[in-house]
This record gives C-alpha cells, sequence and structure tokens, in this order.
C-alpha cells in the first residue's frame, strides 16, 4: 500500500509538521503530493484538481494553521473531505444500507455496468444478502450475449439456493432460446425482463434482479436497450457495477450510465485486489449515488457493506487497521485471546499455544499483508520480502513434537530433537534454534500485552526470524525496490480451487 | 506479420468499424496548434487521463518540453511526432510478433503454445477466441484448452466459440484441476500434431498467492510435455484499467514470465496507457489490442496509430 508516492506524501507532510506553521506556500507544496497520491490512486484528474483546491481552502482555516501538530492535522483535513465526498452528510446523512424493499412486490434491481466488470457475480452475491434477510429472490438472465451467460447465471443462482444461509428461496428465470451471437438480438433483453417480472408477480416473489449484458457506455444501440427496460419496467433500484481497479475512463463511463439511467446506487467489485480504490471517488462524484456495496472476492458470500473511512485510507495509502481488527476477531474468539493473553502475561506460553497461534495468523493472511495493514508499517516493509515459507518450517517442526514436548521444550534431548529434525524433514540443529528462539519469545511475549503496534510489529519480526537460520533477522531479505506490494486483501476462507 | 495477414488487410482497406473509434481519421486535439507551456500543460492532462501514470507522464512531458525549450519543437505536430518517437521506440516491431516454436530438427512442424492468462474479467476468453480465428484463417489448426475449471459457466463459454469457430477444445471437469486439463491439452496436441495450442485460464487476482502458483504449475505442466513450451505467455490487461495494472504486470510475471500484453477493451473510451508506464518498467511488449466482443476484433498493437488515438478529439 505504500508506494514511492505515498511516501514522497508523508515527506511532504513531516516538512509541514517540521516547520510547526502552515502557510499557503507549503501546504501548496504538500498538496502537490495529495495529487500524486490521489492520482495513483486512479482518482480521475478533473476531481484531483478540484479536490486540491477545496483542500487549500479548508487547510488554511484558523483550524490547522494554529495547531500544534499541523502535519496531523493538515491529513486530517485531507481524510476527511474524501470522507465527505465519498458519503456526504457522514453516516447520519448516509442513504439507508442495504437494498430498498417495496410492498407490494417485487422489489425490481436492475445491475448495469461495462463487459467483465463483475455484474453476474454480483447478481449471485446479491441474491445471497437477500436470502439471509428471508427474501425469495428471482435471478433473470438478461444477458443473450456473452457466451454462456445464462448457463453462467444459472449456476449461480443454484449455487445461491444450495449454499447460502437463510430460507427464502432463490430462483432462476431465463428465455435461452432468444440467444443469439454478439449485435443480433438487442432489444430481446426487454421482452425477456418484463417476462420475468410478470412471473415474479405471479409467484409472489419478494425481489427481482436483473443480470444486463456488459456493455460500453458509447454503444448507443445497447444503451438504448437498457433504457427501455428502465422505462418498460421501471426498475425500483439500478445499480451500477465498477470494477475496482479502473482508472481514469470511470468519469466516462460511470457519467454515461447515470445520464442514461439514473443509477441508484454504486457496486464497486474485486476490492480484494491490491488496487488503492480512487474509482469509489470518481464514481461517487459522477453519479452522487451512494456506494452500496464492494466486491471482495469471487465466492457468493464476498460482499460487504462500504465504509467510506477505510477506503480513505487505502486510497492515501494508509493503512487499514480496522481490516486488521476484523480480521483477528474473525479468527480468534474473545475467550480464547484471553486465554491467552493470561498464559502470556504469565510467560506460560507453550509450543502448543505458539502453534495455534502461528496457525492463526496465517489463516488472515500473507504476513506482509497483515503487517501492510498497519499504518506506517507498510513504508518499513517495502523492500523487505518476507518469506512465508519459513513459517512453513516452523509449523512442520512443531507438527512433529509430541503433546509432551510441546508443552515443555526442556524436555528437548539430542535424540528428541534428531527424531523430531527426521520427521520435518530439516536438519536437526533448526530444531535446536527453534526451542531456543522460542525461550527468547516467549519471554518477549510476556511483555506484548504493554506493547503498542510498533512494538508488536518487532515482536513478530523476531517471531519471522524463528523460521530463519537463527541469525537474529534473516527472515526479513532486502530485495531491491521490486517490493511485493504489501496489501490490504480481505482474503475470506475460500475453498481451493 | 504474417499471423495477421487477415487482419492487417482489413485495417489498410479501411474496413474495420472499430477503427473509425480508435484509430480512425479523427483529428487531433494537437493539430494546428503552436506548442507553449498551455499545450504541454494540456498534453500532459491527456497523458494522465489516459491511465499513463503520474511518473511515466512525467518523464514524457519532461523530454517534450526539453525539446520545445531548445527550439525543436515548436508545433503541435511537433509535439505529436516527438511523442511518436519516444514511445514507437519503445516497442520495437521485432517485439511485436508472436513466437512461434522452431521446426524441430528433422524439418517437422512443432507445436506452439500460447498460455493466456490475467485478471477476472479482463477479457481472456474472448481474446482466445480472437486469437484462435486469427490464427485459423491464416491456415494454421489450432486446439483450445479449457483451463478455467473454476468460474460458472467458463467451459461452456470457450465451448461455444470453439463451435462457432469450428475449433476443437479439451476440457475437463467443472471444479477440477486446470493443470490436469493442460496436460490433456498438450498430449493431445502433441498427437494430432496440431500448430497452436492456447490455453484459457481462470481469471485470478495477481495478489492472490495460491492462484498463482496454480498458475505457475500450468506452465510448468506444458513445459514438460512440449518443448519450448509456453511459447507465448500473453496477459490481457483490460484498457480501463487504471495504475493497479502494473502490479499485474509485475505478479503475472514473476509467476508465468509474461511475454506479450494483449490490451483488450480498447473500443471503448479507455485507452490503456498503463501499457506504456508497464513497458518502462518490466519490458514487456503489448502485442495485440482488441476492439470489440467478436473474434473478429483484434488488431495488431501499433505504436503510432496507439499514440494517434492517445490525442483523438
Ligand atoms: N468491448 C469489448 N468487450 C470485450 C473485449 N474483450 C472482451 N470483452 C467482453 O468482456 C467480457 C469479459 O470477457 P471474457 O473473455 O469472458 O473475460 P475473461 O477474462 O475470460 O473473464 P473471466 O474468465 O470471468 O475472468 C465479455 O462480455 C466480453 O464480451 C473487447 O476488446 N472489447
Ligand atoms: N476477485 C474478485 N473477482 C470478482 C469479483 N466480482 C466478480 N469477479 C470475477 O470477475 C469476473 C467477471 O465477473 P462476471 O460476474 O462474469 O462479470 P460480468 O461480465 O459483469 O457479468 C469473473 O471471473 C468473476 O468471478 C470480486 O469482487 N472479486
Ligand atoms: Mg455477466
Ligand atoms: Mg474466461
Amino acid at each position: 500500500m505504500f508506494e514511492r508516492l505515498s511516501e514522497g506524501f508523508s515527506d511532504a507532510l513531516r516538512k509541514i509538521s517540521g516547520r510547526g506553521t502552515i502557510t499557503e506556500a507549503n501546504v501548496r507544496e504538500a498538496l502537490e503530493e495529495v495529487r500524486t497520491a490521489l492520482l495513483e490512486a486512479d482518482v480521475n484528474l478533473e476531481i484531483v484538481n478540484t479536490f486540491c483546491e477545496e483542500v487549500v481552502a479548508d487547510a488554511l482555516g484558523a483550524k490547522v494553521t494554529k495547531s500544534l501538530k499541523p502535519g496531523q492535522e493538515f491529513i486530517g483535513v485531507v481524510q476527511n473531505r474524501l470522507i465527505e465526498l465519498m458519503s456526504p452528510g457522514g453516516p447520519e446523512g448516509a442513504a439507508p444500507a442495504g437494498v430498498l424493499r417495496i410492498s407490494p412486490g417485487p422489489t425490481v434491481v436492475m445491475m448495469c455496468g461495462l463487459q467483465g466488470s463483475g455484474k453476474t457475480t454480483t447478481c449471485g452475491k446479491l441474491a445471497g444478502y437477500l436470502k439471509k434477510q428471508g427474501r425469495t429472490v428471482m435471478l433473470v438472465a438478461a444477458d443473450l450475449q456473452r457466451p454462456a451467460a445464462v448457463d453462467q447465471l444459472r449456476t449461480v443462482a443454484e449455487q445461491v439456493e444450495a449454499e447460502m444461509s437463510g430460507g427464502a428461496a432463490v430462483s432462476f428465470y431465463s428465455e435461452p432460446e432468444r440467444v443469439a451471437e454478439y449485435g443480433q438480438a438487442v432489444g430481446a433483453a426487454v421482452e425477456v425482463c418484463v417476462n420475468a417480472v410478470k412471473q415474479a408477480r405471479a409467484q409472489n416473489i419478494d425481489t427481482v434482479i436483473l443480470d444486463t449484458a456488459g456493455r460500453l457506455h458509447i454503444n448507443d444501440e445497447l444503451m438504448g436497450e437498457l433504457q427501455r427496460v428502465n422505462s418498460s419496467l421501471q426498475p425500483h433500484q439500478i445499480y451500477l457495477v465498477v470494477d475496482a481497479m479502473v482508472g481514469q475512463d470511470a468519469v466516462a463511463s460511470a457519467r454515461a450510465f447515470h445520464d442514461r439511467l439514473n443509477v441508484d446506487g454504486v457496486i464497486l467489485t474485486k476490492f480484494d485486489s491490491d488496487t488503492r480504490g480512487g474509482a469509489a471517488l470518481t464514481v461517487r462524484k459522477v453519479t452522487g449515488a451512494p456506494i452500496k456495496f464492494i466486491g471482495v472476492g469471487e465466492k457468493l458470500d464476498a460482499l460487504e457493506e462500504f465504509h467510506a473511512e477505510r477506503i480513505a485510507s487505502r486510497i492515501l495509502g494508509m493503512g487499514d487497521v480496522v481490516s486488521l481488527v476484523e480480521k483477528a476477531q474473525e479468527e480468534v474468539s474473545e475467550e480464547e485471546a484471553e486465554r491467552l493473553q493470561e498464559k502470556m502475561a504469565k510467560g506460560e506460553l507453550t509450543m502448543e499455544d505458539f502453534l495455534k497461534q502461528l496457525r492463526t495468523i496465517r489463516k488472515m493472511g500473507p504476513m506482509k499483508q497483515l503487517l501492510g495493514l498497519l499504518p506506517g508499517v507498510g513504508q518499513a516493509l517495502k523492500d523487505v520480502a518476507i518469506d512465508d515459507k519459513q513459517l512453513d518450517r516452523v509449523e512442520g517442526i512443531i507438527n512433529s513434537m509430541t503433546p509432551t514436548e510441546r508443552c515443555d521444550v526442556s524436555l528437548m534431548s539430542n535424540s528428541r530433537r534428531r527424531r523430531i529434525a527426521h520427521g520435518a524433514g530439516v536438519d536437526p540443529m533448526e530444531v535446536g534454534k527453534l526451542v531456543k528462539q522460542f525461550d527468547a519469545v516467549s519471554r518477549m511475549t510476556q511483555q506484548m500485552a504493554g506493547l503498542g503496534a510498533m512494538g508488536k510489529v518487532q515482536a513478530m519480526r523476531k517471531l519471522q526470524a524463528m523460521g530463519g537460520d537463527g541469525a537474529g533477522m534473516t527472515g526479513w531479505k532486502g530485495k531491491g525496490s521490486t517490493s511485493q506490494a504489501s496489501s490490504k486483501s480481505r482474503y475470506k476462507k475460500r475453498k481451493r480451487r | 506479420m504474417a499471423l495477421f495477414k487477415s487482419v492487417v488487410s482489413r485495417i489498410t482497406k479501411g474496413l474495420a468499424r472499430t477503427r473509425e473509434s480508435f484509430v480512425g481519421s479523427l483529428r487531433s486535439m494537437l493539430s494546428g496548434r503552436t506548442l507553449d507551456e498551455q499545450l504541454i500543460g494540456e498534453i500532459e492532462s491527456r497523458l494522465i487521463q489516459a491511465d499513463v501514470g503520474v511518473q511515466t507522464t512525467r518523464r514524457l512531458i519532461d523530454s517534450l518540453r526539453a525539446d520545445y525549450k531548445a527550439g525543436r519543437a515548436t508545433s503541435g505536430e511537433d509535439a505529436l511526432a516527438h511523442l511518436k518517437r519516444e514511445i514507437k521506440a519503445l516497442w520495437p516491431e521485432s517485439d511485436r510478433r508472436i513466437h512461434f516454436a522452431p521446426p524441430r530438427a528433422d524439418g517437422s512442424k512443432a507445436t506452439t503454445v500460447i498460455l493466456v492468462a490475467g485478471v477476472n474479467g479482463s477479457g481472456k476468453t474472448t481474446s482466445v477466441a480472437k486469437i484462435a480465428k486469427a490464427l485459423r484463417d491464416d491456415g494454421k489448426t489450432v486446439l483450445l484448452a479449457a483451463c478455467d475449471t473454476f468460474r460458472a459457466g467458463a467451459v461452456r463459454q470457450l465451448e461455444i466459440w470453439s463451435d462457432r469457430l469450428g475449433v476443437e477444445v479439451i476440457k475437463g471437469q467443472q471444479g477440477g484441476d486446470p493443470a490436469a486439463v493442460a496436460f490433456d491439452a498438450c498430449e493431445a496436441a502433441k498427437a494430432r500434431g496440431v500448430d497452436v495450442l492456447l490455453i484459457d485460464t481462470a481469471g485470478r487476482l495477481h495478489t492472490q498467492d495460491p492462484l498463482m502458483r496454480q498458475l505457475t504449475k500450468i506452465r510448468s505442466v506444458t513445459a514438460k510435455r512440449i518443448e519450448g513450451a509456453p511459447h507465448e505467455v500473453l496477459l490481457v490487461l483490460d484498457a480501463t484499467t487504471g495504475q493497479n495494472a502494473l502490479r499485474q504486470a509485475a505478479h503475472f510475471t514473476e509467476a508465468i514470465g509474461v511475454t506479450g500484453l494483449f490490451l483488450s477493451k480498447l473500443d471503448g473510451t479507455a485507452k490503456g496507457g498503463a501499457v506504456i508506464a508497464i513497458r518502462e518498467q518490466t519490458d514487456i511488449p503489448v502485442k495485440f489490442i482488441g476492439v470489440g466482443e467478436t473474434p473478429d476484433d483484434v488488431e495488431p498493437f501499433e505504436p503510432e496509430a496507439y499514440v494517434d488515438a492517445l490525442f483523438a478529439e
């Protein structure tokens, strides 16, 4: 998340902080860095320009100039502006979360967007989301163009029905005989949608979701088709589905879709990538429509509500502590956490506990990505390659120990060491080193409760080094400038594929 | 370029509908204008808006400004020529060709393997259909491998293309091991003596390590079965992608050694300017551009036409 440019961004802020006062000149200088950071995050150029002007005005306001920590105040101004842009009026002013429900039904939801943006997948995710709320859903295959689009949605519908919790039924509607090659079935989608809604009404279905074909915003014929669906059915909600990795062009496409359809909400997909996500700002500004959800994976439960504060930090490249904490909470129960805390404090941590913790942490994602979620740490890590394989070896070694050995490493004799090494396929020396380092670490964890984030990171460093050859920091190899991007990736546990 | 004879001739005849929207005879925002700081500023904005990225844009603008200050560039046309030179130099002709497997020692023809990968929804499957058609039209025998065993309907999608194009496809079980499909496809390609094996893979984010490893595995399966394979590794990049494209290029290259980009969806209003930064930073050339949804909508990448398109009004 901390790329070269957002480093520059921090530099500029440091300058401001150093001087202690804010003048128009140094605000403008710092702003240049903000500008770059925003452009690198794919916020549209025009929007960046307006944004920066607004920030100057804010920053020169009395509050900042008189502040003792002007750098921090400045970043606050920038962040607040970003958040305000993405969710005007703050949480109170926000549009109601979730999907509007019309009574009597059916509520009609239409999805639209460019090719490959994630419409079909998102239809499935929304169906799952509504199913959980007890709303019956009909998914309608209105993409008659893309080969096998109908089959794709049928499969998705079946998956939602089979895999997602909640009692309500999810059904599927299609008229496969209308499918045709590109350009030859334009308009047919309108009738399919009309027929589907008719049937849904007869069957008392709560919500109908129309999966339309992807189309270019400059394709008049196809955009006209969407307008006709719109005028024939008057969908209650029209959602624009946008790929979060999109660049400057987000302005053009979002504007065109909005002009023709007056969209009610935006769904940003593929936020599980390492995109900085400036599109969120662009699309929000252009359509004025709220960002309803973000897609964070290919699986059907990978749909989350949008939180402007988190995305603002991400756009600025400032890490995402909230996500880290959430991830941790997903993996560790409260009692478990308390139990461990106690053991740690007493210095009673065993290899068994350690193994459990290690596994828990690793379930949350690759080490570097996790550390990258901590503000400031991403930058510290940028040239460092963290090798998760070393952690594999540590796991292997502990796995080869007997339960008794895990509870009391002082039992470790040479013959035991050899047996363990053999089992784990490592050198006996490595086992010895791990044991020694474990001793050191368990003493250290005793103090960890009292540490701040940086201290914890240092502790983690030592933990990481345990997998190395024992020479301390070797788990952290400098790796030149092509560092693996550390990123916020909300890895949902996914099946192997 | 022999491979895209048909495509190229179609373009030179000026038939391509898409050409109008992308590289057609549109007026350049630069024509008939005097070069000054104002225009340089506009060029800079245009490059940023084409997703070229801040760093690469700065570099291009600095060199343009140097020419302007030295009096070597005085008009909009000069500026365009300057940028064309700069950008063309990045993509020598030889880089833009498909690498085919050389004939075997005994003179018999060898199978060329083309591996196609990219993030979700970038246009891989459609691009596979496009390349398959161009090759088929060129008189080559083609076999497709449906290695996207994950996404709903993916195998069926490729099957439909294979039916429409009259080329065969090797497929496996939905949810099965894609490397196993790649294995079967290599064996089939050898047994049938096909000229080109085109491998479609599931979309995956470059940040998903296990999935990237799976891609590496597909690659090594082909390498073990067919000499020199894969001869070409194409990363399909959606032209609407912003700066994330650089990450994609870097990570996919690390996993499977990308040899070329297929820049898809250039028929929209996005320009895919990140490819310039990618070329500078990771050295991967653009080989093809996608300009529509049908198998005919592919063109070889032409740097000069591309620069024209960046400044088209
Ligand atoms: N306008 C336009 N659309 C394209 C182009 N290439 C692909 N598409 C469309 O983009 C969408 C996704 O294309 P696919 O070929 O299925 O993409 P993919 O990368 O195989 O997608 P996944 O396998 O789902 O990751 C489809 O609707 C295609 O028709 C192009 O050059 N121009
Ligand atoms: N990683 C990830 N992939 C996604 C997400 N949403 C959709 N996809 C994938 O993006 C590709 C295109 O999605 P699809 O729903 O077919 O797009 P459509 O053409 O707009 O209907 C598929 O490979 C999906 O699995 C997401 O939030 N994260
Ligand atoms: Mg679809
Ligand atoms: Mg595909």
